[in-house]
């Protein structure tokens, strides 16, 4: 292959100043962490006299010590749904993949600490996503739950698609992934299926508590008076209705005895780490690739020196059109096809794309799209070329390609380029974003002008030209969509799997990577209705 | 011709290491379980004993493998007089001075009266009558005895009694035998040996002394050559009066003259008939093998130096390591040696290696740690790199008090007396210090590792538990790639490991630690840790709320108890019939039968309550 030299200096002035920008990107990412962060360590003292752990706590002890954790959807539900300080963000849970006993999972941790751990339509969203990837990359699917239920202002919105948590979860009994569940609290009406549905059971004694009908409706619709222990307790499930398997002592013994069940399945340990060749230039460098102005133009080979191993990059077609990049690499030994933008899709670049994403499918490698673009490339010129017709040849290869797909938004991903690269419609296997992403359909500015031109013409139609309500529209518009097109409000309707620090890229994708390479090992035995509680 | 060593561990490797450079072949007797320790299996020939103070069996053994000579070593069978005469009556050469000699001084109050009568200073004593002539403070000391078994310090005579009868009945348990002897007691003296050999053929040398007086409960810990407590001309007082005792009884082969010794007089403590533990100090000051004289002798040899030949260069220092806990009184500790490495530059006289289990059937004096110089201070820092460089994993052992003991100013200037121990010496802290332990957290996680610590969220914060063998510990830190960062700041970071080695940074500071890893079980540094973070938690009482339900369908066969009778946990109350087998119905928790509705026959449903218990306020 051949190996990409760097043009960009990491002494340079122009390199300080595009960190410093991707650095002011960053800070109000890790502001909106640090804050529910805060928010539940406000609430320790209070948790810690009841013998309860807070959810990190837990996590950290269900997880290998030391091995690499993969947090998803961070940011899921930030300033959505009447969250107004944004320590919503995560939509009431910690997710992500983990290590548990040497084999990764999915862990789904509520953060019952932050308002509760109430589901929003976020909330919810964020755990179908949970379980297409614990399906999709065949991970079993750890649960430690506690949760205050639905979010009743938002039930409406939460009831129907609700079902599908549940549907999901008898799929992937029959699949046979296993689900593992620690219930450390309540698990009420719906909130009780999910239990229900897993396939390990773990109820902690005296504060787990899992029925249809808690004591006040109980009493309401039949009259009976009952104690929490005696309706749902854990030693009741556990000794009579058989609703629990295992009976923990407390928080810690629960999550032992979820390691315990995962150290004893049939399910194969994750390979050990091979030597890998590093990039020859160092991760920190892709602080400052970016400029800090979005409309100067980089080379995206900047990035990929810096992703590949040994920043060694076949580049296919690099003659037949410059903006569109395809080639041929590797990252941490896996091999991709990597497809970014050095500017507008062409028609040519779309036909390139197009047969470059072929050929990958062909071999049964994955691809990478680092988007970078303001979409397909308009006016007479491609018209006449037929951009719609190759723009939709690109997407029909990007949709129907067999290989797993992998997109990062390194800058913009505007238009039907989100499309094309890959975006969130296209179920790429794993989405993540830098901190000065934008996506959006259009640019915020352009949004604003063709906001006053359309509605100039009707004006001029009517007689009258405001152009001080036309400037107020215009303006109007393109704060509204600039506001609506970030990395955090992006991550926030979980349009990615989350907002990720550039120098973590290479890691990140050589773990996903990691866990596909991995599939094969991990032999599920199909059932078709799944484990059924007896 | 062969010599049978009748003794184990170290000191059986150090007589047989000279008795191959004579020439000799060497047969090793072991007891029961221990036919592959490193005793057995560096002689030519191992025969199993019941016991190592067996000494018809190893008469037996001597004949049966032809040895024509037997070395005792010390302690076991080396000051028995039985021994040594049945030894000659067996046409066995002992290697050790004659019967008589033996029993002589193996008798304190007898031994006393001959260095008396051979002119050497004795402290005033007796009997136990002689105890109120005496006055206070007094030793008490079994007369039969050694090692400080049966030994009372009396400040108050009113004491007196209680501490006759302890020693009696120690020393009657220790020795077979409870007659005790008094003797004034010093109170701040210095344990001053002297080594003295002697030969067939009239000749009495002495080797100089050693200092020994860091001990506890009267055993040795530290010995060093010379004494800095002795100059020449005292050396030269001591030496005669240690030569014309050994002279006075016909000594012959090695042996020890023990002193106190304050403000420059010396008093006769006891004679030891055998090579010491501690030899290795002298032989490295006087560049002789103690052991290759013992078997001249033994032949029949003439002393190979006159006195005025042998002398004195530079000093030696020697530590012993004991398998105990210096933090809890000294106690003996049992494990499993996992990994050992005696430091560079100190000679090591052991009988230790990896996975062996150490016990609590014998002495647990591991190995002895000997460094030298041209001067004291020399000597001093030698022997203190070379044991922050010794590594022992597995068992808990003094491997830090000795360090201590060897760093601290009064040992360092010398000054050093019995009475260090009890009135000088702090021991340190015994708390682990949480940098090792966050480094244990760190080892166990397996790190370093690629992507070790890797998060895409908040750096993780693990706080885990660990039983350190005396308590629990608990670290909480937070992971910084391979790095953890305790709450106070401090940053450890763990560079590279192998099987016995992790290279740590502790506070920038860069070290190799010794360490090892069985199942479970972490040792590192001087820590030996488990962690506990996960143990399956006690189960909480079940019973609680003194419910007694039917665990199913069935008949009562029994009804054992009635209402309001009193009955504790775990009582049977009744039994159950079904499915053909008896059930017997437990208490679940203690207290007063409140409900009990079964009369034999009834016929009960499965979880039907069929008795209540109401706990009772104690």
């Amino acid at each position: 292959m051949a190996v990409l030299s760097a043009s960009c200096e990491a002494g340079s002035a122009a390199f300080a100043a595009n960190a410093a920008a991707m650095e002011a990107a960053v800070a109000p990412v890790l502001a909106v962490r640090e804050a529910v962060e805060a928010a539940a360590e406000a609430v320790r003292a209070r948790y810690a006299r009841r013998g309860q752990l807070l959810p990190r706590e837990r996590l950290a002890l269900l997880l290998d010590p030391g091995a690499p954790w993969l947090e998803l959807c961070a940011y899921a539900g930030w300033k959505r749904y009447g969250d107004k300080d944004g320590t919503g963000a995560g939509a009431g849970a910690i997710a992500g993949i983990g290590r548990i006993e040497g084999r990764s999972c999915v862990v789904v941790v509520d953060n019952f600490a932050v308002k509760g751990g109430t589901v929003t339509p976020d909330g919810l969203a964020k755990k179908l996503r949970l379980q297409e990837v614990a399906r999709e990359n065949r991970l079993p699917l750890v649960s430690l739950s506690q949760s205050g239920g639905a979010n009743l202002q938002y039930a409406h919105e939460v009831f129907i698609p609700g079902g599908r948590g549940f549907a999901n979860q008898a799929r992937l009994s029959a699949l046979g992934i296993p689900q593992v569940t620690v219930v450390h609290g309540s698990a009420t009406a719906g909130g009780a299926y999910q239990p229900g549905l897993s396939d390990y059971v773990i109820m902690v004694r005296g504060q787990a508590t899992m029925y249809l009908a808690g004591p006040p409706l109980l009493k309401a619709a039949t009259g009976e008076v009952a104690t929490d222990e005696d309706l749902g307790g854990a030693a009741m499930h556990t000794q009579v209705s058989g609703v629990g398997d295992y009976l923990a002592e407390d928080d810690a013994d629960g999550i032992r005895l979820a390691r315990a069940v995962i150290a004893a399945l049939r399910w194969p340990r994750d390979g050990g780490a091979a030597a890998v060749e590093a990039p020859l230039f160092p991760a920190t460098d892709l602080m400052g690739l970016v400029p800090a102005d979005a409309k100067q133009p980089y080379d995206c080979r900047e990035i990929i020196a810096r992703l590949v191993d040994g920043s060694d990059f076949l580049d296919f077609k690099p003659e037949y059109d410059a903006a569109t990049l395809c080639g041929h690499a590797r990252i941490e030994g896996h091999a991709i096809g990597i497809i970014g933008n050095n500017g507008p899709i062409t028609a040519q670049g779309a036909a390139k794309a197009g047969q470059f994403i072929q050929l990958c499918d062909q071999a049964g490698m994955p691809l990478l799209f680092l988007h970078n673009t303001t979409g397909f490339l308009v006016g007479t010129e491609p018209e006449r070329a037929g951009i719609i017709k190759h723009g939709s040849k690109m997407i029909q290869a990007v949709a129907n390609a067999r290989v797993p797909k992998l997109s990062v938004v390194v800058g913009g991903s505007y238009g039907a380029g989100n499309y094309a690269m890959c975006g969130r419609g296209f179920d790429p296997r794993f989405l993540f974003a830098w901190p000065n992403a934008r996506t959006s359909v259009m640019g915020p500015a352009q949004a604003g002008q063709v906001m006053r031109i359309v509605t100039e013409a009707a004006m001029q139609r009517a007689g009258a030209v405001d152009s001080a309500r036309l400037d107020a529209l215009e303006q109007g518009t393109a704060a509204m969509l600039a506001e609506a097109t970030t990395a955090l409000a992006s991550s926030a309707r979980l349009e990615d799997d989350g907002i990720i620090d550039p120098r973590q890229t290479r890691d990140i994708l050589g773990l996903v990577l990691g866990l596909i390479a991995s599939e094969g090992a991990r032999v599920t035995r199909e059932t078709t209705f799944g484990v059924a509680r007896l | 011709m062969r010599v049978l060593v009748a003794n184990r561990g170290e000191i059986a490797l150090r007589v047989m290491r000279t008795a191959r450079a004579l020439g000799y072949g060497c047969v090793a007797v072991h007891a029961p379980g221990e036919g592959d320790a490193l005793h057995a299996r560096a002689a030519d020939l191992a025969v199993e004993v019941l016991s190592y103070l067996d000494g018809a069996a190893v008469i037996a053994a001597a004949r049966a493998t032809g040895a024509g000579m037997v070395h005792p070593g010390y302690g076991f069978l080396s000051e028995n007089a039985g021994f040594a005469r049945a030894c000659a009556e067996a046409g066995l050469i002992f290697v050790g001075p004659s019967p008589e000699a033996i029993a002589l001084m193996g008798d304190k109050g007898r031994a006393k009266d001959a260095a008396a009568a051979a002119g050497v200073p004795v402290l005033p004593g007796g009997g136990p009558e002689a105890a109120k002539a005496i006055g206070v403070p007094l030793m008490v000391k079994a007369a039969m005895g050694g090692g400080g078994k049966g030994m009372r310090l009396v400040t108050d005579l009113a004491e007196l009694p209680e501490a006759l009868d302890r020693a009696a009945s120690e020393a009657l348990k220790s020795f077979g035998d409870g007659s005790l002897i008094v003797e004034k007691a010093l109170l701040n003296p210095r344990h001053v040996e002297v080594q003295v050999f002697g030969d067939r053929h009239g000749n009495v040398v002495h080797l100089g002394e050693r200092d020994c007086s860091i001990q506890r409960r009267h055993q040795k810990v530290v010995e060093e050559a010379p004494s800095p407590a002795v100059d020449a001309a005292l050396r030269e007082r001591m030496g005669a009066a240690a030569v014309a005792l050994a002279r006075a009884c016909g000594y012959v082969g090695a042996g020890t003259v023990e002193f106190l010794l304050e403000d420059g007089d010396f008093w006769f403590l006891e004679m030891n008939t055998r090579l010491q533990v501690e030899h290795p100090v002298t032989e490295a000051v006087t560049g002789l093998d103690l052991v290759d004289w013992q078997f001249r002798v033994a032949r029949g040899e003439a002393l190979p130096l006159r006195q005025e030949e042998i002398a004195l260069s530079g000093h030696a220092i020697e530590v012993r390591l004991y398998a105990e806990d210096p933090a809890n009184g000294y106690l003996p500790q049992t494990g499993v040696v996992h990994h050992w490495q005696p430091g560079a530059g100190l000679r090591a006289d052991h009988a230790l290696v990896a996975g062996q289990a150490v016990g609590a059937g014998f002495d647990p004096m591991l190995a002895k740690l000997i460094a030298q110089g041209e001067t004291r201070e020399e000597a001093r820092q030698a022997l203190g790199e070379g044991l922050a460089r010794t590594a022992l994993l597995g068992l808990r052992s003094n491997l830090s008090f000795l360090r201590e003991v060897v760093d601290h100013p009064v040992f360092a200037e010398g000054q050093a007396t019995t009475a260090f121990l009890t009135r000088d010496f702090t021991p340190a802290a015994s708390e682990p210090d949480p940098a090792l332990l966050a480094l244990a957290v760190l080892v166990l996680a397996g790190a370093p590792a690629r992507r070790f610590g890797f998060t895409t969220g908040p750096a993780p914060r693990l706080t885990r538990r660990f039983d350190t063998g005396s308590g629990v510990e608990e670290v909480s830190l937070t992971l910084d790639g391979s790095s953890a960062i305790l709450p106070d700041g401090r940053r450890i970071t763990l560079d590279s490991r192998d099987k016995t080695h992790v290279r740590a940074r502790i506070d920038g500071i860069a070290r190799d630690l010794p360490f090892a890893q069985e199942g479970a079980v972490l040792c590192i540094g001087d820590l030996i840790l488990t962690d506990i973070t996960l143990a399956p938690a006690a189960v909480r009482d079940e019973g609680g709320d003194g419910r007694v339900l039917a665990p199913m369908a069935g008949s009562v066969v029994q009804v054992l108890v009635a209402e309001g009778a009193r009955v504790e946990k775990g009582q049977t109350l009744a039994v159950l019939e079904a499915m053909k087998m008896e059930h017997p119905l437990r208490a679940p928790i203690a207290g007063r039968v409140t409900a009990l509705t079964l009369t034999p026959g009834a016929q009960v449903r499965a979880r039907q309550i069929l008795i209540e218990i109401t706990p009772e306020d104690s």
